[in-house]
Parts: structure tokens; C-alpha cells; sequence
């Protein structure tokens, strides 16, 4: 998986592995564009009917003057006139043109960017949470903001000229040729450096708008860290250290920007420079010619002119270069996301479930969160009849969260299988699994919006008297009630507006709203108020009757209501009875509960 | 989350003044290649100019005496245009781009300072998309659209200039052809700004949706919600892409236009000069020149409706731009700072402190007085939203009281200096904040000084954590992921904790520490903390009688103040209210689990 995306913050890469981007990166932006041939078409139609209309102008200019003035010294100001309406006729034509041709390119990369928008958030919503692990949410977030950016450049700078300088190019070329065939030749020749320069510069260009684009996106990782934690920031006086990092990020991109700008200047002088030295060299061998009478000197005059409109053009295509550098390079880092494999993976051939019993079961479950971490779980063989609730506890790091995370199939195991209802969680549809087991996670991020819409998190469909029906199961309802605005009320980034409690609640209402056979509750009241929580284990007890149950808990009052206990150590599952009789075999759990009774005397 | 802001105010003229006030020390950079672009512009026009001597010279007469020395004067011509190109570039990179560090920097630098309650206001998004989108696109302004903008405009004026000497008629028209520009650009500028603002701020809420839907990646995984997720997205997408195409639809409008007005006077000169030909009154040269000259201007006119557009655009980055920098924080230093005396006793008192949340009716806190004695410890009990958070994060100032006031060692904490106070204060959150960092940079966090490897083992191992960092892959220096989400919750908790005893401060904060650490491990933080705590004042917010029991005294938070004050044993038999919020559970467990 991370083979695709750990070239990312290198700048410099081999031929092949170029060459493996390059058609990568082609391969997505083919794709995007596919939908829109026609479109596609049409909006260089217009372009190319707006361009010949501009082509005309001079052509009118010319004819104005040649042929009108002297028909006018005649008395005769048609055809002065008629040029004159002519060429304001065609200007509105192609000004007109234009406004269509911006539009539907507009239109286009829009689509383009949105489509590519909703692709990659689609596709991060899918991978898996070890990829997140290891990409931060900030990188992501350069992809698609930053490096969409990038793209959308290209489309919107650029692309007008560049086909309005490809056609001229192709126009005036053909002119040259049809003027004086051998001494077109020489101008191919002139080609030779041009090319040259070209080829070095995307090389050299690619790379540092590589290295813009992942300067940026460290620079935005260490934004985003340091806002989300700014409580600490500030109570710790990080402002400095933290600046000196910035520092260093934003010098990184500066000086990377900074040398692509001169690199750009270099490459678009090098290439003025060549086109103005063939011009005079050309001049110099149609003297000769002239001299020597075998050029006409009207064909050299006509010849130079058209020369010189021959290499103005290719400032624009410079410029298109530069922009493609840029936007390949940001299609580089999007397309390496896109290409990473969601590593817990919707199945092929979904066995179907569409109503869970939710019987859970470990079979030999071995599991590692990477390959160079320790294993956390050592062959675990776990059986959880369906109706069952089920306690989990253990010392801090013991394993606890990694088996609820495995059964709600946060990750797949290293080894061995974990099943519902007999299915390997593997072969069920994210659909059917999701409907079955929630889980209540033992950090309770709630999403800026208001406390109703964190809620029907769990069940979308829910009407608000469900919602509410929840909150109050859960003995939330009071609190939620009394907010400014109520369900209402903005519960503001990470649930800020709301205490630590308060979030558990919403958190558990949620869980409570989705009504899944599997439930798992992970630290789910460790911030409430004792009698919050009573409350909360009482509406528990009503609640996981016919459910599945897996709670983890610290404070035993929760445990004693499971009908089983399970006590994790090192990975491995050491005792497993219900509580009464763990306490009477006075193992670690009777131990536990000692200390606990102690510990609230 | 809808962002709090405004409507554009400024005009764009106004923001982009404040712009060139802070390019202020880049002026001669900027002024020096706006010459280069002017004499790039000369040597393109001098080009055309020498091919023609040469050909009506040497090449029509047959002399080729002069035809090198002409040639080689073309060339240079070329080089130096070729050459002004490469420096024009090469002029304004470094200073465009220091600008841009330097305006990121003070962003950053100042969003840090800002007090939490703007933070709370301003969903996360928005600051990122002012600290990303918003610099490049001033950036992109400052490198291209400020030059040409000079440049251009000095064309177009030298320009209409000639023509008014070559003829005034053919000057009042292209003149005329041009006012109309005015109105125009005026209009747009209403129209495109505010459509230009509005993409700006959905492309902040986008981030803020990309953001949050990352960091909440394992509730969406719980429930399935991805596709949901993506349809909110999806439609913020669409709403930025309808804000586009709305600017887009204005530049289809205004593009032509600018293209077209120039065309159009040219037709009239070309109309109007051919007749003063015919009536003799004009030569013939003179209106060829005219014709060239309005042909040359065309490229600069056009211009104008592209720089518009950029310049708007970027007006309006402006103006988001200091819309944050123009918030002043309000947690501020004071403007005398007290030193409390050396050596610090630790001494805390709130005195009828009164706190309310921006935009809440009502007050949280409504005369808060509690007195922390030297070296005393005291647990803060209080149901779940009660305010405890809160009146805690009152000390080290992540807010400020809005009454009455906190004290330490009799000095009011707003006269003592900010960092000192942060200093002397140090804090350990509910929730454990982490930074992607090694476990040593974020244990020595906690301290000012550098801090050796044995400090920070002794703080682990306050914490009870040193075992568990031993065994990670590379012990201290194992990098933690993204929020410390690699780790445990009760790891995550006790390294918040080491950080925060670190330093061994005077004051020591801990907002409920050891909510997800088992019992034993608990037992064990608790008997190390009592160690630790002996010399310093420590306020630990407790819900379990466990936590309570590390406090000589116990004070209970209702209804905004402190109701009673004493030990434990004491409340449960004295306060009712203080039984039922620590003990109910114990007669229950009691009749519940009768050990045979
Ligand atoms: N995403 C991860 N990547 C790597 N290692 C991890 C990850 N999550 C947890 N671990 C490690 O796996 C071990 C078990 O973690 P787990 O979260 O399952 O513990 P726990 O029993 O839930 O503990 P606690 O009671 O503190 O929540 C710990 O040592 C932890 O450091
Ligand atoms: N930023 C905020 N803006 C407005 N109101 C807030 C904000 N933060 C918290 N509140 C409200 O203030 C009250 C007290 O919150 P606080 O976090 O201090 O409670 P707490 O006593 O710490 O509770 P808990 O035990 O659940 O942690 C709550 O009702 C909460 O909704
Ligand atoms: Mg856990
Ligand atoms: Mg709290």
C-alpha cells in the first residue's frame, strides 16, 4: 500500500519511476475527461472559429488599405466601408466567441474539478484507517485543496492562449513553407535548441513543483496540528517553538517556489532567445539569397514578418509548459491516492446478511497494527453466543480497544478470521456489517453541526422524535433540551461547545439510534458523572436485551452488569467466566475487583 | 459549520492598497522589474524596427557593408529582450515569495495568539484556506498582475499619447472606446468581489468537511456513514463549483467586452483615416502608423479585464486575510507585568469569579470562590457540565473571567506576564492532546528548559508510563501518529499527564487525569502523583471517589459556584448532594454483587 505513495516526498526519482507517474498521472487525467468528449470538442471549436476570426483581422486591415484608400481617392468609400464593417463584424464574432469558449471551458474544468473532488474524498472515505494512520489528515488535505488548485491553474491560465499559439504556429508554419520551402528548412533546425531546452526544463520544473507541493503540504500538517491542539499550544508556550518549525516549512516552499520562478524565467528567456536568434540568422542568409538573386526580396519581407509571428507564440505554449509541470505534479500525489488500495476492502462476492443475529467469533486471531510493530494480539479464540454482553477489561495497552476495533472491522486481522453469524467479516458488504455492529469509540469525536445531526449519525433516516427518544434513553435529553437552541444547537469543531460528558452522551445516543445486533460501547461513559453513568448503565440494561454486547470498561460498575467477563493481558484473553464466578476463583479479576471496592469505600 | 464572516467592506482599491503597504520593503525589486518589463517591451519594438532597416537598407540597396553590423544589432536587441525576460523573473522571485513567508509566518504566529474563544467561533477550514488558497492567490498577484499592471498601464497611456500627436480624432476615439472600461470595471468589481468572497469561504467550509471527515474517520468507519459523508461534501462541492461558474459567466461577459471596444475603435480609425486619405487631409504613413499603434495597444487593453478579475479576486484574499490579523486576541498581556515573589508559594484563590461563554444568556460560573492553600491539593466535583472544564481553564487564562478574579500568591493572574503565568500553571487536559511527534518532544513539551532523557523518564514514570514507552519500537524516540492515535487511550492519557508534571510546577491543573486508566494503574499514577504533589498546589477535576481521595479537601461545583468544601468523609456524611453524586453507586454495587 504505501509502496504508491512513500515517493511522495521525494522530488528527485529515476527515469522509470517518472515514467510509472507520468502515465499514472495521464491515465487519471484521461479518465476525468472521458465523460466529457463532446464537450471537450465543441470548446475548441469555438476556440478554433474565434482564433481564425482574430486571424482575419489583419487580413482586413490589409485589404482596407490596399484596395479601400486607393478606391477611396477614386470616390469610390465602399470598400473602405465594408472593410470597416467587416472587421468590426468579425471582432464581435470572435469576442462573442470567446465569452462562449470561457464559458464552457469554465464549465468544464469545473466538472472535471468536482468530479475529481468527490472521487478522492469518496476514495479516502474507503481506505483503510492504517493508510490514515501514516498519511495525517493535513496531507490530504493539500491534496485537495492545494493540489487541486494546481490543477485547476492549468485549465484556467493558459489554455486559451496556448491553442490560439498552436494554431497560429500550425497557420503561419504553412504560410513559411508555401513562402520559401529551403528556408523554412533552416527554421526546423531552429528547432533543435528549442526542444533542448524544453526537455530540460521538465525535468527540472517537475521536481520543483514537486517540491512545492509537499513542502505545502508539510506546512499544512503542522497547521492543522497546531490549531486542533492550540489549548496546549498555548498553555504549554509552544507559540515560539512552533513558529520555528513553521519557519523552516514555509522557507522550504518559499525557496522551492522561488526557484521555480527563476528556473521559469530562465527557460521562457532561453526560448526567446532562441526564436530571436533564428530570425537573425534567417535574416542573414535571405540577405545573401537576395544578393545573390535567388530569393525575392518581397518573399524575404513577407517571410521575416510572418517569422516573427511565427516564435511569439511560444511564450504562451512556455507558459502552458510550466503550468503542466505544476498540475502533473500535483496529479502525481492525487493520483498516488487514488491508486493506494483500500487494504480492508469491500468483498467481490458479498455473502449477504440482511438480519444479524450477532454472534461474534475469534478464530485464531493473530494481529499487528504494522509490519514492524509488536503483535498486539496473540492467537485469540473468542466465542460470543448472539444476546450475550460481554466485558472486556484489562490493564491500559492490554489489547482491549485493538479486539473491538477488530470486530468492528476497523482493520482486518493479521491472522486467523473474525466472523459474525458464522461470515467471515471479510465476505460481508460494508452495508450489511455497518447495520449490524456500531461501536461507540473511546475518543467521541462529534462533527461540527448541530447535537440532532451528530445523533442521526447513527440512522440517518431518523425522525426528530427518534432522535430525541434516544437522547432521553440515554439521559441526555435534559442537557440537550436546555442548550441555546436546543437539537439545534451548533455544537461547534470536535464538539468544543459541549463538556466532555455532554459528548460522551451524544455519542452514546447515536450508538443507541443506530440499533445495531452488535453493540460496542469502548470507554463509552469513563468521563460522566456517576450519576450520569447510572443512568446510562440502567437505560443499558433495557437496551441489550436480544443485543450483542461488548463493553470495555474501566469502572467495574459498568462490567457487572455482562454476563461474561473477559480479561485481556498481554494480547491473550487469561480469564473468561461470568463476574460472580471470576471473584469467587480470586484471579486477576477478583483482584481488580478488590481494588475497585477499595478504591470507592 | 457556518463561518462567522462578513460581507466584503473594503473597496478592492483599499485592499489592495494594504497589500502594497506590506510590499512596502520590495518596492525597488518591483519597481526594477517593472523597467525590465518596459525595456522588454522596447527591445521587442526596437526588433521590428532594425529588420526593416535592414531590409530597405542593405538588402534592397545591394550594400551588404552594413548588414553585419545592422544583423548584429538585431541580435543584441534579441538577447536583451530574451535577457530582460529572464530577469524579470529573476528580480521578483525572491522578494514575491519572502513577502509570502513573511505574511504566512505573522498568520500563524497571530492565530496562535488568539484567544480561545475565536478559535471556538471559527470553524477550521476557514483558517486554512487563508493560511493556503488565499497567500497563493496573493502571491500570484504580486508576481505576474502587479507588474503588468504598471507596465500595461504605461503602454496604454505612452499609446493613446502617440495617437493624440499623430491625430487628436484618432486619440478621442480609442479614448472614447475605453471609457466605457470604466463603468464597466466598476460595475464588475461589485458583482465579481462578492461572488469571488463567496467561493472563498466555500472553499473554507470545504476544508473544514475534508478536515473533520478525516479526523472522524473511525465514527464514520462505526457506522457506514461514509456515503453521507460524501453527500454533504458533494454538495458543498457543488455549491463552490455554482460560485465558479457564476464568476466565470461574469468573465464571459467582461473578456469580450475588453476584447471588443479596442476592435471596434480600430474599425472606426480604419474607416475614418481611409476617408481623410481620400479627402487628403491625412498621409497615408500617418494612418498605417495609427493602425500599428492600436494594434500594438491591444494586448495591454485586453489585458485590463484578466487583471481586473485577478485583482479582485485578490482583493478579496486580502480582506480575509486581515480579517484575522485585525482580530486583536483578547487574552492579552498585561501592560506593567507583576513577578510574583520568589519563591513562588503557589497561593490560588478565585474570588467571586464570574464566567460566561460568548453568545450563552446566562452566566456558567456565578461567584466561584475557592482558595487553594500552599501545597495543598483540592478535587473539583460537579455533574457532567457542570463547569469544572471551564472554571479550570480560567487559571492559566485560555480565558479570561468576565468577574471577580483569580489570584495567585495574591497577584491578580491578568497582571502577572502570560508565558510566566503559563509557566507556573501547567495543565493536563480531559482529552489527551498529542502531536505527531516523538514521545520525547511531546513529554518535554511540558517544560521551558531543555530537558534531559532522565527528567523525562522520572515524569513517565510519575505517570506510570515509562514501561509501556520502553517497549515501544524505538522507545522515547517512537513517533506517535496523528494525535497520538497509535497509542492506547490510557497511554495517550498518561503521557498528557507526564507532560503536564514535567516541569514540576508551582500549580498543578488536571482536568479529570485518570478517567481511562484501570483501576490498578490508577492506584499506581495516584500514589506517584501524591509524591510528586507534596511541594506544589494541585486542582484535580475528579467524577470517582478514587481521583477525591489524592485531595486533602474536596470542593463541589453546583450551580455555578462552590456549594460546600471539606474532605471526603466528611461531605458524604454532611451534603446530600455531594452523596449522591459520589457515592450512590457503592450501596448499589453493594446489594447488587453480594460476594458469596
Ligand atoms: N493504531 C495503532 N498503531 C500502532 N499501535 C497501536 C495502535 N493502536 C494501539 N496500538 C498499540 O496496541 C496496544 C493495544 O492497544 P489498545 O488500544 O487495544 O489498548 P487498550 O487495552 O484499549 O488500552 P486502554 O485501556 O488504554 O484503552 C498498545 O500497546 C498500543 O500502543
Ligand atoms: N466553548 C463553549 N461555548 C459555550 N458553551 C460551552 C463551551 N464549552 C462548554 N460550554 C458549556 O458549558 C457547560 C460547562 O462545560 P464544562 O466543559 O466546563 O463542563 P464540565 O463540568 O467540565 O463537564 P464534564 O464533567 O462533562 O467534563 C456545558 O453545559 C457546556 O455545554
Ligand atoms: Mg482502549
Ligand atoms: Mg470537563
Amino acid at each position: 500500500m504505501t509502496a504508491l505513495i512513500d515517493t511522495e516526498d521525494r522530488t528527485e526519482l529515476d527515469a522509470a519511476a517518472n515514467r510509472e507517474l507520468g502515465a499514472r498521472s495521464r491515465k487519471l487525467l484521461f479518465s476525468l475527461l472521458r465523460p466529457y468528449r463532446t464537450r471537450v470538442i465543441l470548446t475548441l471549436v469555438a476556440n478554433l472559429v474565434h482564433n481564425m476570426a482574430i486571424l482575419a483581422g489583419p487580413l482586413l486591415i490589409a485589404a482596407a488599405i490596399d484596395r479601400g484608400v486607393p478606391a477611396a481617392l477614386r470616390g469610390d468609400t465602399q470598400v473602405l466601408v465594408l472593410c470597416g464593417v467587416a472587421y468590426a463584424a468579425t471582432s464581435i464574432l470572435s469576442a462573442a466567441l470567446h465569452g462562449v469558449f470561457v464559458m464552457q471551458l469554465n464549465r468544464l474544468g469545473q466538472d472535471v474539478l468536482f468530479d475529481l473532488r468527490q472521487r478522492v474524498f469518496d476514495h479516502a472515505q474507503r481506505l483503510a484507517l492504517s493508510f490514515h494512520e501514516s498519511y495525517t489528515s493535513g496531507r490530504l488535505i493539500s491534496r485537495m485543496t492545494n493540489d487541486l488548485r494546481t490543477l485547476w491553474d492549468l485549465v484556467d491560465s493558459g489554455m486559451d492562449d496556448m491553442i490560439m499559439s498552436l494554431i497560429t504556429m500550425v497557420g503561419v508554419a504553412a504560410v513559411l513553407i508555401t513562402l520559401d520551402a529551403p528556408l523554412a528548412l533552416v527554421l526546423l533546425l531552429s528547432f533543435i535548441p528549442i526542444l533542448l531546452i524544453t526537455r530540460w526544463y521538465r525535468r527540472v520544473s517537475v521536481e520543483l513543483y514537486r517540491a512545492t507541493s509537499s513542502s505545502m503540504a508539510k506546512a499544512i500538517v503542522h497547521f492543522v496540528e497546531s490549531m486542533g491542539g492550540v489549548r496546549v499550544v498555548q498553555s504549554f508556550r509552544r507559540e515560539e517553538p512552533n513558529e520555528r518549525t513553521m519557519d523552516g516549512l514555509a522557507g522550504e516552499y518559499q525557496s522551492a517556489w522561488s526557484r521555480s520562478m527563476v528556473t521559469l524565467g530562465t527557460f521562457m528567456g532561453s526560448i526567446r532567445f532562441s526564436g530571436n536568434a533564428s530570425i537573425a540568422i534567417m535574416l542573414l542568409i535571405g540577405a545573401y539569397q537576395v544578393h545573390d538573386g535567388t530569393l525575392q526580396l518581397g518573399v524575404l519581407t513577407a517571410f521575416l514578418i510572418y517569422l516573427r509571428r511565427f516564435y511569439d507564440p511560444l511564450d504562451d505554449i512556455a507558459m502552458f509548459a510550466n503550468a503542466y509541470a505544476s498540475a502533473s505534479a500535483a496529479m502525481e500525489k492525487i493520483s498516488g491516492v487514488l491508486a493506494t488500495e483500500p487494504t480492508v476492502a469491500d468483498p467481490e462476492n458479498p455473502v449477504p446478511l440482511t438480519k444479524a443475529r450477532g454472534e461474534v467469533r475469534f478464530t485464531d486471531v493473530r494481529f499487528r497494527y504494522g509490519p514492524d510493530t509488536p503483535q498486539v494480539l496473540s492467537t485469540l479464540d473468542l466465542h460470543i453466543p448472539a444476546g450475550q454482553t460481554v466485558a472486556l477489561v484489562g490493564e491500559t495497552g492490554a489489547g482491549k480497544s485493538t479486539v473491538a476495533k477488530l470486530v468492528a472491522r476497523f482493520y482486518d486481522p493479521s491472522e486467523g478470521t473474525v466472523s459474525l453469524d458464522g461470515i467471515d467479516l471479510r465476505d460481508l458488504a460494508d452495508t450489511d456489517l455497518r447495520r449490524a455492529v456500531a461501536m461507540v469509540t473511546q475518543e467521541s469525536f462529534l462533527f461540527s453541526g448541530s447535537v440532532a445531526d451528530n445523533i442521526a449519525l447513527g440512522k440517518p433516516s431518523a425522525s426528530r422524535a427518534e432522535i430525541e427518544a434516544a437522547a432521553a434513553a440515554v439521559g441526555a435529553h435534559g442537557f440537550i433540551a436546555a442548550l441555546p437552541e436546543g437539537y439545534d444547537t451548533d455544537v461547534r469543531k470536535r464538539g468544543g461547545r459541549l463538556s466532555a460528558g455532554q459528548r460522551q452522551l451524544v455519542s452514546f445516543a447515536r450508538a443507541l439510534l443506530a440499533d445495531p445486533a452488535v453493540l460496542i460501547l469502548d470507554e463509552a461513559t469513563s468521563s460522566m458523572d456517576i450519576p450520569t453513568e447510572r443512568a446510562v448503565q440502567s437505560a443499558l440494561e433495557t437496551v441489550l436485551t436480544g443485543r450483542t454486547a461488548l463493553i470495555i470498561a474501566h469502572r467495574l460498575s459498568t462490567v457487572l452488569i455482562a454476563d461474561r467477563v473477559l480479561v485481556v493481558d498481554g494480547g491473550a484473553v487469561t480469564e473468561d467466566g461470568a463476574p460472580e464466578e471470576l471473584i469467587a476463583q480470586g484471579g486477576a479479576f477478583a483482584d481488580l475487583h478488590r481494588t475497585w471496592l477499595d478504591s470507592i469505600r | 459549520m457556518r463561518s462567522p464572516s462578513a460581507q466584503p467592506k473594503r473597496s478592492t482599491a483599499a485592499s489592495i492598497r494594504r497589500l502594497l503597504s506590506e510590499a512596502y520593503p520590495e518596492r525597488w525589486s518591483f519597481a526594477a522589474a517593472i523597467a525590465v518589463t518596459l525595456g522588454a517591451m522596447l527591445a521587442g519594438l526596437a526588433m521590428p524596427l532594425l529588420m526593416r532597416r535592414i531590409i530597405d537598407g542593405p538588402v534592397a540597396s545591394g550594400d551588404l557593408t552594413t548588414l553585419l553590423w545592422l544583423s548584429g544589432l538585431f541580435l543584441l536587441a534579441g538577447a536583451i529582450e530574451a535577457g530582460m525576460f529572464y530577469l524579470r523573473r529573476r528580480i521578483i522571485a525572491t522578494p514575491v515569495t519572502m513577502l509570502e513567508k513573511r505574511l504566512r509566518l505573522r498568520l500563524f504566529a497571530h492565530l496562535q495568539r488568539l484567544h480561545l474563544g475565536f478559535h471556538d467561533r471559527w470553524p477550521s477550514g476557514q483558517l486554512l484556506s487563508r493560511m493556503g488558497g488565499d497567500l497563493s492567490t496573493i502571491r500570484r498577484w504580486l508576481a505576474m498582475c502587479l507588474v503588468f499592471f504598471v507596465a500595461n498601464g504605461t503602454v496604454v497611456i505612452t499609446g493613446l499619447a502617440i495617437l493624440f500627436y499623430l491625430s487628436p480624432v484618432f486619440g478621442l476615439i480609442e479614448l472614447v472606446a475605453m471609457l466605457p472600461m470604466v463603468v464597466i470595471s466598476w460595475i464588475f468589481e461589485q458583482k465579481y468581489k462578492t461572488v469571488a468572497r463567496r467561493a472563498q469561504d466555500q472553499e473554507g467550509d470545504l476544508t473544514t468537511t475534508i478536515e473533520e471527515s478525516v479526523q472522524g474517520l473511525r465514527v464514520l468507519k462505526a457506522f457506514g456513514r461514509g456515503k453521507d459523508r460524501l453527500k454533504i461534501f458533494s454538495a458543498q462541492a457543488r455549491a463552490l463549483r455554482q460560485s465558479e461558474l457564476h464568476k466565470a459567466k461574469l468573465l464571459a461577459l467582461l473578456w469580450p467586452l475588453t476584447m471588443l471596444l479596442p476592435e471596434i475603435a480600430l474599425a472606426v480609425v480604419l474607416v475614418d483615416g481611409g476617408l481623410q486619405v481620400a479627402a487628403g487631409t491625412l498621409t497615408l504613413g500617418t494612418l498605417v502608423a495609427a493602425i500599428t499603434i492600436c494594434t500594438y495597444l491591444d494586448w495591454p487593453t485586453r489585458s485590463i479585464g484578466w487583471l481586473l478579475a485577478e485583482s479582485n479576486e485578490t482583493a478579496s484574499a486580502v480582506e480575509r486575510y486581515y480579517e484575522f490579523m485585525d482580530t486583536e486576541p483578547s487574552i492579552v498581556e498585561p501592560k506593567r507585568p507583576k513577578r510574583p515573589a520568589r519563591p513562588v508559594r503557589g497561593l490560588l484563590r478565585f474570588e467571586d469569579v464570574q464566567f460566561q461563554y460568548p453568545g450563552s444568556d446566562i452566566p456558567l460560573l456565578r461567584g466561584f470562590d475557592l482558595e487553594l492553600k500552599p501545597g495543598e491539593t483540592v478535587a473539583l466535583v460537579g455533574a457532567t457540565g457542570s463547569g469544572k472544564s471551564t472554571a479550570i481553564g480560567l487559571v492559566n487564562r485560555l480565558y479570561d473571567v468576565t468577574g471577580g478574579r483569580i489570584t495567585l500568591d495574591g497577584v491578580d493572574i491578568r497582571d502577572l506576564g502570560l508565558a510566566e503565568l503559563r509557566t507556573l500553571v501547567s495543565m493536563a487536559f480531559e482529552e489527551a492532546v498529542l502531536f505527531s511527534a516523538s514521545v520525547r518532544e511531546n513529554v518535554a513539551m511540558g517544560s521551558d528548559r531543555p530537558v534531559t532523557d532522565e527528567e523525562i523518564e522520572q515524569a513517565l514514570a510519575v505517570a506510570q508510563a515509562l514501561d509501556f514507552v520502553r517497549e515501544l519500537p524505538a522507545g522515547l524516540d517512537t513517533q506517535i501518529g496523528e494525535q497520538g492515535l497509535s497509542l492506547s487511550g490510557g497511554q495517550r492519557q498518561r503521557l498528557a499527564l507526564a507532560r503536564a508534571v514535567l516541569a514540576k510546577p508551582p500549580v498543578l491543573v488536571l482536568d479529570d487525569p485518570l478517567s481511562a486508566l484501570d483501576v490498578h494503574t490508577e492506584a499506581e499514577v495516584e500514589a506517584a502523583l501524591r509524591r510528586v504533589m507534596v511541594d506544589g498546589t494541585a486542582l484535580i477535576v475528579a467524577h470517582r471517589p478514587s481521583t477525591v481521595l489524592l485531595a486533602d479537601r474536596v470542593a463541589l461545583l453546583a450551580d455555578g459556584r462552590i456549594t460546600v468544601l471539606g474532605t471526603h468523609q466528611e461531605l458524604l456524611h454532611s451534603s446530600p448532594e455531594y452523596h449522591r453524586l459520589l457515592s450512590t453507586m457503592e450501596d448499589d454495587v453493594e446489594a447488587e454483587v453480594a460476594v458469596p
